[in-house]
């Protein structure tokens, strides 16, 4: 079927008008730029791919196509025509429908009433009439192949059953433009097939989409074109096939502030190894198996799903693992069990800093000290006098702007709250420092400060595991262990490039295409 | 829906893996409204061995009639609760709706000074209802309009609420109420109380709002996901105001029929009430987390409770034991829910 025959109703607007058009698009949050000037053109009947790295402003340009964010500047354009106003969500829902990674699905409810929630079909009374609802939503789901019993609440879907249905209800609202963000992340490889199938079919229908993905390979699987944003900017857009991989990855990476870089060191055989994992496996099913000498830097990268967050929780006893030792020191840590790492001298700084750093009401004193009770406190009762001291400490190690130790953490900036959950990692004195995505959401000054640290805390012979998908934060590691779905799939030396980094951690062998 | 569409399904795509049984799932999942009624059947059963009255017309309609204004705050509550929140000062409502309406229309000369006399008593009812309304709309402006946290909203108003009670009454009971106040409550239809009537009829109709209107489904939408909910159009705020007043002048009502019932309002009417209505609710399947539930399972829990200390009274308990018994009674149903249910109560 042609995709030329998808005439615009709406007005007698030609055929070659893109489906979608935004045009120097600026978005600010505070005082963060999400979205400069950027744009993207989305042409009728074909899949095109949105990829940048964490923070290219890809959410905020799906939240502005939506209509769920107002732009600041620039305009957004359906068919050649302006888009609807913001309150009008009827009208947007008629253009564009983007299937979140976050399920907009009711759980408790049935597929049928998800599918047609706040439109039930009714009969006289106004009363909801079930058989005539239940008919339309096996109706719907039919035209768009969708095999589901509608009668079954949506909380027995599976992802991708639930994808289908989303996808199924955007269409029954006239869109003809779906946005899939992040469609693949949490289905299997025959999932991601059947998905791709759906995809092809609903292409050759007329439906164009807005395919948002990490994994590279997926792009040059079932996209047409392709857009790169970096750092809120529109970097490129063109045919997939026209764009290689390499360039592709450095469209994406870009040129990148100086940043700190360990320096090249010989790995020294007389060092003791410190840290050994032995055939780790997480309840997840992601595996992993190190060692580790006294002073080094290890870096564990992978993207999201690639087990790396995991594994890290593991080591550090937030996660219980399913198998395999964990030895640091010559003693070996008791699996899931956070205090008895601590005892064995394990330090961390976890993946997300409002659930699981800080306390943000209390003062930075309480929160760095939260670890070590021991060292602050006489006979049971904690010292405010000591604590406050090991906190001025950290206050001026990590030049931690704050006017002193009394202060909450929740009036700290988000680089200075990130230095106190390095400080209280710190206050320990570890023989193991773990950072999981150590500077996520942190300005580039912080950055320096916290990377900066970790070379210091290395000469005294701590060693450093330092978890993350962040070029920046991998540099100053000896060497990078990548994970790909729940795999080492490569070992770095120290002077890789970034190009081959961030390819392996998208699954993709740069040497090899 | 444009027609010029193809439907072709694609051979390529091979169907999902089915989520097991459905057809399973969904006996369960309808039975579970049901799931409360052989306990019901034996208690009975269990109810009719220990004392054969327990079966008579009688006891049936003392049975209902004791529970009837309960009954009528856990539906209350069960709104709300469906909506994801949750409403404490509906006990003080059912005190102090009735309470102000006698207060404004009794004759202080012929109750040693109580009451003001200053609304003849025809206004009784309307402002009994107008309590109720205010009471709600207050309510949800603090948690609707405020964002403040539902749960210590409506303790504050439970503690506020009722030491307006308190206060207007100088906690003594308001009596020689008009007949316009005591009609619902003392009055029969056909052999049956009215207050009987009044439940059974809001039940019927929460049974088919809940379950037969866009509003109904609303509030199972916003209680799943509000996100979700606003997505699909609906508009949140307005819908959970409109919720918490409904549920408010429900609460007011059944403080109506009560007092009808016993002619009077004691300064402490419905205090301490609260638990038992949360407790029904929750019996009956209506989860504290919002968006599961219903009306009918509501209602069967109400009844189960009630049944239950009925039974206990005929079998000759002493007084004195009825609370811990109460509590006993709260938890084994808690647990025998959970059993049949098959998920953990929250």
């Amino acid at each position: 079927m042609s995709a030329t025959r998808q005439a615009p109703t709406d007005g007698p607007v030609g055929d070659d008008q893109p489906v979608v058009e935004a045009v120097n698009v600026t978005k600010r949050f505070g005082s963060t730029l999400a979205l400069s000037e950027a744009g993207i053109v989305v042409r009728r009947g074909e899949t095109h791919a949105l990829v940048g790295r964490n923070g290219a402003g890809k959410s905020t340009l799906v939240g502005i196509l939506t209509g769920l964010q107002a732009a600041d500047e620039g305009r957004v354009l359906f068919g050649g025509a302006a888009a609807p106003p913001l309150g009008d969500r009827d009208a947007w829902r008629r253009q564009v429908a983007c299937v979140y990674q976050k399920s907009t699905i009711i759980p408790a409810l049935t597929v049928a009433e998800n599918l047609f929630l706040n439109r039930h079909a009714r009969g006289p009374g106004r009363l909801i009439r079930w058989n005539t609802l239940r008919r339309q939503a096996q109706e719907l789901l039919a035209e768009w192949s969708v095999d589901v019993d509608v009668r079954q609440p949506a909380a027995t879907l599976t992802v991708e059953q639930r994808q289908f249905v989303e996808i199924a209800r955007a269409l029954s609202f006239g869109a003809r433009f779906i946005i899939l963000d992040e469609p693949t992340a949490q289905l299997d490889g025959a999932g991601i097939g059947r998905l791709f199938a759906r995809i092809r079919d609903l292409r050759a229908q007329g439906v164009t989409f807005l395919f948002i993905s990490h994994h590279l390979q997926e792009i040059y699987e079932i996209c047409d074109q392709v857009t790169v944003f970096r750092d809120a900017r529109h970097i490129v857009t063109a045919p997939v096939a026209q764009l290689s991989r390499p360039a592709l990855v450095a469209a994406m990476t870009g040129e990148d502030v100086s940043m700190p870089e360990a320096a090249p060191r010989p790995p020294s055989r007389e060092v003791p190894v410190l840290v050994s994992v032995r055939d780790l496996v997480t309840a997840s099913g992601a595996q992993l198996s190190l060692e580790a000498r006294a002073g080094e830097v290890v870096g564990i990268a992978g993207g999201g799903g690639s087990g790396k967050v995991e594994v890290a929780e593991a080591i550090v006893g937030l996660a219980r693992p399913a198998g395999g030792t964990i030895t640091l020191d010559g003693r070996r840590l008791r699996p899931g069990s956070v205090p008895d790492a601590l005892a064995a001298g394990v330090g961390l700084v976890p993946q997300d800093r409002h659930r699981e750093g800080l306390v943000p009401l209390l003062s930075i004193a309480e929160n760095v000290t939260m670890t070590v009770p021991h060292r602050v406190g006489r006979r049971g009762l904690i010292s405010p006098a000591r604590r406050d001291a090991l906190a001025r400490q950290s206050i001026a190690d990590l030049a931690i702007k704050a006017a002193g130790p009394q202060v909450p953490v929740a009036e700290l900036s988000g680089g200075n709250q990130q230095k106190v959950v390095m400080g209280r990692a710190l206050a320990s004195d570890p023989k193991l420092l773990v950072l999981i995505t150590p500077t996520a959401g942190v300005d580039v000054r912080s950055k320096q400060t916290l990377l900066g640290v970790v070379e210091q805390v290395r000469r005294r012979g701590t060693t450093v595991l330092v978890v993350s998908d962040e070029v920046d934060d991998l540099r100053i590691c000896d060497r990078v262990l990548v994970m790909f779905q729940g795999r080492v799939v490569r070992e770095m030396a120290h002077g890789w490039s970034d190009n081959d980094l961030v390819a392996a951690m998208e699954g993709v062998d740069l040497h090899h295409v | 829906m444009s027609e010029t569409l193809s439907t072709a399904a694609s051979p390529a795509a091979a169907p999902p893996p089915s989520a097991g049984p459905p057809s399973r799932t969904l006996a369960i999942a309808r039975l579970r409204d049901l799931a409360l009624v052989p306990a019901i059947i034996a208690v009975a059963v269990v109810g009719f061995v220990v004392n054969p009255v327990f079966l008579s017309s009688d006891n049936i309609i003392n049975v209902l009639q004791s529970m009837s204004e309960i009954a009528i705050v856990v539906l209350a509550q069960t709104i709300v609760l469906i909506t994801g929140k949750m409403d404490l000062s509906l006990e003080s409502t059912f005190g102090l709706a009735p309470g102000i309406a006698a207060w404004l229309v009794i004759d202080p000369a012929l109750t040693r000074g109580l009451g003001l006399d200053v609304l003849p008593s025809a206004w009784a009812v309307p402002v009994v209802l107008a309590v109720g309304a205010l009471v709600g709309a207050f309510n949800g402006l603090l948690i609707v309009r405020f964002g403040l946290n539902g749960f210590i909203v409506t303790l504050g108003m439970l503690i506020v609420l009722r030491g307006l009670l308190t206060g207007i009454s100088g906690g003594k009971t308001f009596f020689a109420l008009p007949e316009s106040m005591t009609y619902l409550g003392s009055a029969s239809w056909f052999g049956v109380p009215v207050s009987i009537w009044v439940s059974l009829l809001l039940f019927a109709v929460g049974i088919v709002v809940l379950g037969y209107t866009r509003a109904g489904r609303a509030l199972y939408a916003i209680g799943g996901n509000v996100d979700a909910a606003r997505a699909a159009g609906i508009r949140t705020d307005r819908v959970l105001w409109i919720a918490l007043i409904v549920a408010s002048m429900l609460a007011a009502l059944a403080g109506l029929l009560i007092s009808g019932r016993l002619a009077s309002v004691p300064a402490a009417q419905g205090s301490g009430a609260i638990f038992q209505v949360f407790a029904a609710a929750v019996i009956g399947g209506v989860s504290l987390n919002g968006g599961k539930g219903t009306v009918f399972g509501a209602f069967t829990g109400v009844l189960l409770l009630f049944m239950i200390i009925n039974v206990l009274t005929l079998a000759g308990v002493p007084a004195q034991w009825t609370n811990f018994l109460n509590g006993t009674v709260i938890l084994v149903a808690l647990v025998v829910s959970r059993i049949t249910g098959g998920k953990a109560q929250t």
